[in-house]
């Protein structure tokens, strides 16, 4: 169940961050401002897709939890699943 | 797109112009704003060139231009807007708008000079009518008493000790004198003592303040002015009173003798006063009129001088050929350019009717070109952050097209806040959208007009930093549970964990991922909302964002690196491929790349099973240097061997990068006999590549933990964003409703002022500092040299004019 989350949640990001980075650059029609484009968007991809690979990797199997305080424990107890 | 990764190529190109369709030529090309001319007469001063007297007239067109606006602006005239874009006028017709000037010159004089003597004359005629007023009260009280002793009272500052009796002086008969006038209020102590001394007694002064200010004649500012009213006996007093009255500027007004003699005087001054207002009204409609006739056309005459100096100040730099017929120039001209420019001589040849046409004729040359980068209003904004630092050399990689998505993603990786982000990108889409709106092009404000030029960067930082904050979970400091959080409570209780007592023994407890249920696996989109309402969150957040930094400094490194191969392609040096790229890249991933193998390799490997035995990374790190770690767990089979030979090769790495340059050079030119394009110096060579060397190697380390700076950063603007909430909007959040909602209005403005002021403006410009820096230094230094030259081409949009530097335009 738990891996089910992660492995919807990996593939929907690749291949977001994939048809952005690899498939719209065919798609920019020619003109002076063909290659600035492109090159924007590559990094764009890049960029954000390594930016939330990080941010899930570093999750993925944490060593310790979050201390909460009691308030807070009692609140989560009844209101989050 | 070449042109922004590399720059256009440039060329030396040399204009033959014939001398009649010179300035015709020119002309055309300064509206072109294609080229750049090169000095062709260096060793000549400024005033041995051949068209001194033509930039002298139009710098004397430029003086009297100046002196119009400066009146123009004076009688608070508006300047039509008019986007005109008149031409150079031709020599014949410079005497022409010459003679307008100076005939406007004149008239203006004349007429500013008789309006001051006119405003001189009534200023005079008013303060006659004033004095007259005032001293007619001083007079009649006196006349209105019984002479003798009484008299003495109305004069206050008088002592009747040294006084003569005003009685026993008319029995000595000598004639009373009156001086009356004007003096300035500041003054009236001082001028009474001096009076007091040196005549001793033998004058009476009384005076009275003037109500309403006085315009002062010479400096036009507005005084206060006393009338003043001396008696005095005997003419000698007489003219010392006269003498010190000339010492104090005093204005002053023939005093009349009977009342009869005053009246006729006030009506007399009364109607030329009202006479002399006419006048003056009069003189001031026909001085605006022709301020507003010289207004229309004085903004196209500004700019018709503006040309024709500078197509004057460009045949200067040409130099004429043998036959004394023609004018040579030389020009950088982009090589894509050239058709254009011998299209531009044709037409300017064609203007000004000449039968032989001017042509362009390129020339081989060994100088360094300057560098033209073409840019549309999008990537001029960054091209101009990377130019801050230095403009890059001919056909060298421009760093600009990157920089256009790396530097707002570095911004926002240490800005990240969701409502922040919002904002910013807000601003930014508002100054996009009315970027045509001519009031918010043309302010003087230069800080505004810093703002407005980065329109575009500031909308990316803002795009980047809404879906940082999206990945941080930040907004206004507080995080958004989309997916629902991968930690539950509820499996602690059920699972037996935690009693119900605990909650009532504990002020906090922790979460432990072992016990099943717990942790459910990790958030979808970014961290996890949880974190958000532990106390213990920074412990986790700091590691997670300074690993991140750490990884993303070395990725963008590895990217600079990898730029340079297309330097050293592009530049036929093949050799750097092998001799300083590989080893550079080898030194830097053996080392720093295994750095986030390691990083990446414990997130995934080691669970929270194993967290007593997870190792730092750190140790790890050093103990690889140190050749160490028997002592220590390994992360994996082998790894001992493993990091010793990444250790050897980055060692072996350094030498090569050191020697292998110099020396291969060396070889290759000992081996032909030909010298070559240029000496080669070994000494300088390895000197050169020695220097290179200790940079990379040192820069490696010292850049690598530079990179921390995005996690310092993000942690400061989260804790800020942390600190304005809890103290200030939760404080107007926790009242209860009455009063609340009233003082929730204050507490709200208090908390907006200040996240603008505070995260948005100071976090801001400290984020966007910091990007910068890890631009320039940690990213340039791996493959940008920026020591070039930019082009600055002949154009008359580009040239500067005085009159808006002074405000005038």
């Amino acid at each position: 169940m738990a891996e089910m989350g992660f492995v919807i949640a990996m593939s929907v990001m690749t291949l977001f961050w994939g048809i952005i980075g690899g498939v719209v650059p065919w798609f920019i029609p020619k003109g002076p401002n063909r290659g600035v484009i492109v090159t924007m968007l590559v990094l764009t991809a890049v960029c954000c897709y390594l930016f939330w690979l990080i941010a899930i990797l570093a999750q993925l199997n944490p060593l310790f939890g979050p201390s909460l305080s009691t308030d807070v424990i009692w609140y989560l107890n009844y209101h989050w699943a | 797109m070449c042109s922004l990764l590399r720059g256009e190529e440039m060329c030396l190109a040399q204009l033959f112009l014939q001398s009649g369709s010179a300035y015709d030529c020119i002309s055309e090309l300064g509206e072109l704003g294609l080229v750049e001319f090169r000095d062709l007469n260096p060793s000549v001063t400024t005033f041995q060139r051949k068209h001194v007297n033509e930039i002298k007239k139009c710098e004397e067109m430029e003086r009297i231009l100046g002196y119009l606006l400066r009146e123009v602006k004076k009688a608070d005239i508006s300047l039509p807007e008019r986007d005109v874009n008149p031409v150079a006028p031709l020599p014949k017709h410079i005497m022409s708008i010459m003679e307008q000037l100076q005939r406007l010159e004149v008239e203006l004089g004349e007429v500013t000079r008789n309006k001051d003597k006119l405003q001189r004359n009534l200023l005079e005629l008013t303060e006659y009518t004033h004095m007259l007023r005032i001293t007619r009260t001083f007079v009649q009280r006196s006349v209105e008493r019984e002479p003798l002793q009484a008299q003495y009272e109305e004069f206050p500052f008088l002592e009747k000790d040294t006084m003569l009796e005003y009685s026993s002086m008319q029995r000595l008969g000598a004639k009373l004198g009156f001086i009356s006038g004007l003096i300035q209020r500041t003054k009236i102590q001082a001028f009474e003592r001096m009076l007091w001394r040196v005549c001793k007694g033998y004058t009476i002064l009384s005076y009275a303040e003037v109500e309403e200010y006085l315009e002062d004649p010479d400096t036009g500012e507005p005084s206060k002015r006393v009338v003043f009213l001396i008696s005095y006996w005997g003419d000698q007093i007489g003219q010392k009173v006269k003498k010190i009255c000339d010492c104090y500027h005093c204005h002053l007004y023939p005093y009349p003798s009977s009342n009869e003699e005053r009246n006729d005087v006030v009506e007399g001054l009364r109607t030329r006063i009202q006479d002399l207002h006419t006048v003056l009204h009069r003189t001031e409609d026909y001085l605006k009129q022709v301020l507003m006739k010289a207004s229309e056309s004085v903004y196209t005459w500004v700019i018709q001088v503006k040309k024709m100096k500078a197509i004057y100040y460009i045949l200067n730099l040409c130099s004429l050929d043998v036959t004394n017929k023609c004018l040579i120039a030389e020009v950088w001209c982009p090589v894509d350019d050239i058709p254009t420019l011998q299209r531009a001589l044709e037409e300017g040849s064609r203007k000004s009717g000449s039968t032989v046409p001017s042509f362009v004729n390129r020339i081989p040359t060994n100088d360094a070109p300057p560098t033209l980068i073409r840019t549309n209003k999008f990537t001029s904004g960054f091209q101009n952050i990377v130019d801050a630092y230095g403009v890059g050399n001919y056909r060298e990689v421009n760093p600009a097209p990157f920089t256009i998505i790396t530097f707002p993603f570095l911004f926002a990786v240490m800005f990240g806040d969701l409502g922040h982000g919002a904002i910013m990108a807000l601003f930014a889409l508002w100054m996009v959208l009315y970027e045509n709106n001519r009031k918010l092009k043309n302010t003087r404000n230069e800080i505004w007009n810093t703002f407005f030029e980065g329109r575009y960067i500031i909308l990316m930082m803002g795009l980047f930093s809404i879906y940082t904050g999206l990945i941080y979970n930040d907004c206004f400091s507080k995080s958004l549970n989309i997916f629902g959080s991968g930690w539950s409570v509820k499996a602690m209780f059920t699972e037996g964990v935690w009693k119900i007592a605990d909650i009532r023994g504990n002020r906090f407890l922790t979460l432990d991922p072992n016990v099943t249920g717990v942790f459910t696996g990790p958030y979808p989109l970014g961290i996890d909302p949880i974190w958000n309402l532990a106390s213990n969150r920074l412990t986790f957040l700091n590691s997670y964002k300074m690993k991140m930094s750490v990884i993303l400094g070395i990725i963008h490194m590895s990217f600079g690196v990898i730029l340079s191969t297309y330097n050293h392609l592009h530049f036929k040096k093949k050799y750097n491929l092998y001799l300083v790229f590989l080893p550079e890249l080898l030194f830097l991933l053996c080392l720093f790349g295994y750095l986030a193998f390691m990083i990446i390799y414990k997130w995934l490997v080691f669970t929270a099973k194993d967290s007593r035995l997870a190792p730092s990374i750190l140790i790890h790190f050093i103990n690889m240097f140190l050749m160490q770690g028997d002592g220590m767990q390994p992360l994996y089979p082998g790894q001992t061997g493993l990091q010793v030979f990444l250790v050897v090769i980055a060692v072996l790495s350094v030498p090569v990068l050191l020697l292998g340059k110099p020396v291969y050079l060396y070889w290759l030119h000992n081996g032909s006999n030909r010298i070559g394009m240029y000496r080669f110096d070994f000494g300088d060579e390895f000197l050169h590549q020695a220097i290179h060397t200790i940079e990379y190697c040192l820069g490696c380390v010292s850049n690598t933990a530079s990179y921390l700076r995005l996690w310092a950063l993000s942690l400061a603007h989260a804790q800020l964003s942390e600190v304005l909430w809890a103290m200030v909007m939760r404080v107007g959040l926790r009242m209860d409703t009455t009063l609340g909602v009233l003082f929730l209005v204050p507490v709200f403005c208090l908390f907006a002022v200040l996240t603008v002021s505070i995260l948005l403006v100071m976090e801001g410009l400290s984020a966007f500092l910091h990007a910068l820096r890890l631009h320039w230094v940690e990213f340039q230094n791996k493959f940008y040299s920026g020591t070039g030259v930019k082009l600055c081409p002949f154009s008359f949009s580009l040239l500067p004019s005085s009159f808006e530097h002074d405000g005038l335009l």
